[in-house]
């Protein structure tokens, strides 16, 4: 039995031990954004400490971005007070930021990739839980709270209890129009919204090792909805073909010595885990949301559960979810009527996302009384878009084609649900009011999916199309 | 906060049970309170949706119900805390009054926050913890002792065992809760480690 990719990593990351137990951890790459950070760097200020390396921090703004004029300052006083405290900090210490002149800003799980700063062995740390996004490449990343934004500005470091690894295996071949985003809500609702706690998971098998980079980034992004901090994917050919020339990864000579280091960590097929799971990829259909968390996933040809044949102590929440969502226990999900369609945010704002969504959009349009917005992940996504015309097809098909930002994943820019309007949302959170409206009702999905439902006005199969 | 004993060895006050399980962080403070560059102010907010009906009118929601004012214990059920990161959302609690949380079990994110606030998120059984909500809600005026020193959480004549992980219950109950001091105190050795890592030495374009 050799070692798993996460404990080679995480070993060779390990500064000591800490007089409480915890391990002191060294933060490879540190991730910033407008939200989570103004408080690290007061309270880094208060103690009259410094950046001990600002060179392994980079920042960008996602979450309170308008998409529609980005013009500063913002219409909206607060988030152009959080913008300007960003560009004040980053500025004070000398962090590289990536702004809208730069021409790389976005969401920071899209960026973090896109630009190769994401690496196989990292250690990545950034206070937002859909950190688990980077795990695609092989890093050990996870979200942290504000005042580890400033543990690991002060030390580059974090104080961390090490979890347990367990071995997610999706096996066989999907099926036609099956993706990255259906396997994870799948595991969602097989395993649970807690059932990753104290866990970091790795995911592998068939339909895993199928999966391009920008797949395993949705499937990994996802891992925090079913309680496991992180989750990653071992390093493999797909990995080093992805990485290779982008702006940040090694060039020369240190691409092939970062070679031999990488593969070097991935986890061999005796690699010993602290659990192991499976799962059928072949049985996996599309798949929607019908409550209030994630895990509460069914396939689209499949009819919401009735609550009498849930678990007892899944019961009360799922009454809660039907009280909430206004639906039927037993009713199909398939026909229900939404009034917003979404695409974009972290977990499905990538190039490839968009391409899936276009190339069901061509030549359909919107069905009436539905908004629809596609939101790419940044910058570079959205050049690319435009430049294979796909902001276009959107635009014909009636969609709203907009700047990049989180947008209405969590609607702290002006991107809401009004009311009790429902959404068809590529996003990863589906919670009571997390769209911005306090009754809003969200149903997760694929891209591809949501665009079905935009065109036919209610959630119907994307296959059929 | 800051200028309290850091000891958290020994947290009485009164009980306030909130019976649900997979509450979110987005339920505990909702995004549109995330856009303030401070913590200030929070407090007021905790809850804000939740503790409201359709209508906007407050509803039952036990944060708004006056036999618990003042109540300093938060009892929970399972996976507490669930979701975003927002470490406002024990900010909010805690500047509502909250001194620790009881319960099934909490998201990982969210106790980690919990502890860097010296505010302790104390797992019990689920059967335990649905037992103390039930003696809270018959006895609001009931007070509930979360002793992390003896590792059980008291209520009249009644003892619950608690469990937490290890490190994060010796630092509440020693006050070295506040880890940027002892990480600091490593620089050496994080120079070290840093050194050793070869994607730290290497070239990019940039």
């Amino acid at each position: 039995m050799s070692k798993n990719l996460f404990d080679k990593v995480w070993d060779a990351h390990r500064v000591g031990s800490l007089p409480t137990g915890q391990d002191q951890l060294f933060i490879g790459l540190h991730l910033i954004h407008e939200v989570t950070s103004p408080q690290a760097f007061g309270m880094l200020e208060e103690r009259g400490l410094k950046v001990l390396y600002p060179g392994r921090s980079f920042a960008t703004c996602d979450h309170i971005v308008p998409t529609e004029s980005r013009a500063r300052p913002f219409a909206d006083p607060e988030a152009e007070a959080m913008m300007a405290e960003l560009e004040k900090n980053v500025k004070k210490h000398g962090i590289a930021f990536f702004d809208f002149a730069s021409g790389r800003q976005g969401v920071l799980h899209v960026v973090g990739p896109e630009l190769g700063l994401t690496q196989p062995g990292m250690t990545i740390a950034c206070g937002d839980s859909h950190t688990a996004t980077h795990g695609a490449v092989g890093a050990i990343a996870f979200g942290i709270g504000t005042t580890q934004v400033c543990d690991v500005l002060a030390t580059q470091t974090l104080a961390m209890d090490r979890p347990k690894v367990r071995k997610i295996e999706v096996s066989g071949k999907l099926g036609k129009g099956v993706g990255a985003k259906d396997i994870i809500l799948a595991i969602m609702a097989r395993f649970g919204v807690e059932g990753g706690l104290g866990y970091a998971y790795e995911y592998t098998g068939e339909a895993i090792r199928a999966l391009s980079m920008e797949g395993r980034m949705t499937l990994c992004n996802m891992s925090i909805e079913g309680g496991a901090r992180s989750g990653y994917v071992s390093p493999d050919q797909t990995t080093y073909d992805y990485l290779k020339g982008r702006p940040y990864a090694p060039t020369g000579a240190d691409w092939d010595r970062a070679l031999v280091w990488w593969k070097s960590l991935a986890s061999a097929p005796d690699a010993s885990f602290d659990d192991e799971k499976s799962i059928d990829g072949s049985a996996i259909e599309p798949m929607v949301t019908w409550g209030i968390n994630p895990g509460h996933a069914i396939g689209v040809g499949q009819r919401m559960p009735k609550i009498a044949d849930l678990p007892p102590a899944e019961r009360d929440v799922a009454r809660k979810a039907y009280d909430y969502m206004q639906f039927a226990e037993g009713a199909p999900i398939a026909g229900t009527k939404i009034n917003v369609a979404f695409v974009g945010s972290c977990t499905n704002g990538r190039i490839s996302d968009l391409r899936d969504a276009a190339a069901l959009a061509k030549g359909r349009k919107v069905a009436k009384g539905v908004r629809a917005l596609v939101v790419p992940g940044s910058m570079q996504v959205d050049a690319q878009a435009r430049a294979e015309g796909l902001d276009k097809v959107f635009a014909e098909a009636g969609f709203e084609y907009r700047n990049p930002g989180c947008s209405m994943c969590l609607a702290m820019n002006p991107d809401k649900l009004r009311g009790d309007e429902v959404s068809a949302s590529s996003s990863n959170r589906n919670f009571i009011g997390r769209q911005g409206s306090p009754r809003g009702r969200t149903l997760l999905m694929s891209p591809a999916m949501v665009v079905a439902a935009a065109v036919a006005g209610e959630v119907v199969d994307s296959r059929s199309l | 906060m800051a200028n309290k004993d850091p000891k958290r060895g020994l947290i009485k006050g009164r009980g306030l049970p909130l019976r649900e399980n997979d509450v979110d962080t987005d339920r505990i403070i909702p995004a549109r309170y995330l856009k303030w560059v401070t913590f200030d102010g929070l407090g007021a907010h905790a809850f804000e949706d939740a503790r409201k009906d359709a209508k906007g009118q407050p509803n039952d929601h036990p944060f708004n119900d006056p036999r618990y004012k003042g109540a300093s214990v938060l009892i929970v059920n399972r996976n507490f805390g669930c979701g975003s990161s927002r470490e406002h959302a024990p900010q909010a609690l805690s500047r509502a009054g909250i001194e620790a949380l009881v319960g099934e079990s909490f998201a990982e994110i969210f106790s980690g926050n919990c502890v860097t606030l010296g505010l302790p998120a104390a797992r019990v059984s689920a059967a335990d913890a649905a037992e103390l909500q039930d003696l809270v809600a018959a006895n609001p005026s009931l007070v509930v002792e979360v002793d992390l020193e003896g590792r059980e959480v008291r209520a009249g004549a009644k003892k619950y065992a608690l469990t937490m992980p290890e490190a994060q219950r010796q630092a509440l109950v020693a006050g070295t809760w506040d880890s940027t001091g002892s990480l600091l105190s490593n620089e050496a050795k994080i120079r070290k480690i840093a050194s050793s890592l070869p994607y730290m030495a290497w070239k990019t374009a940039g």
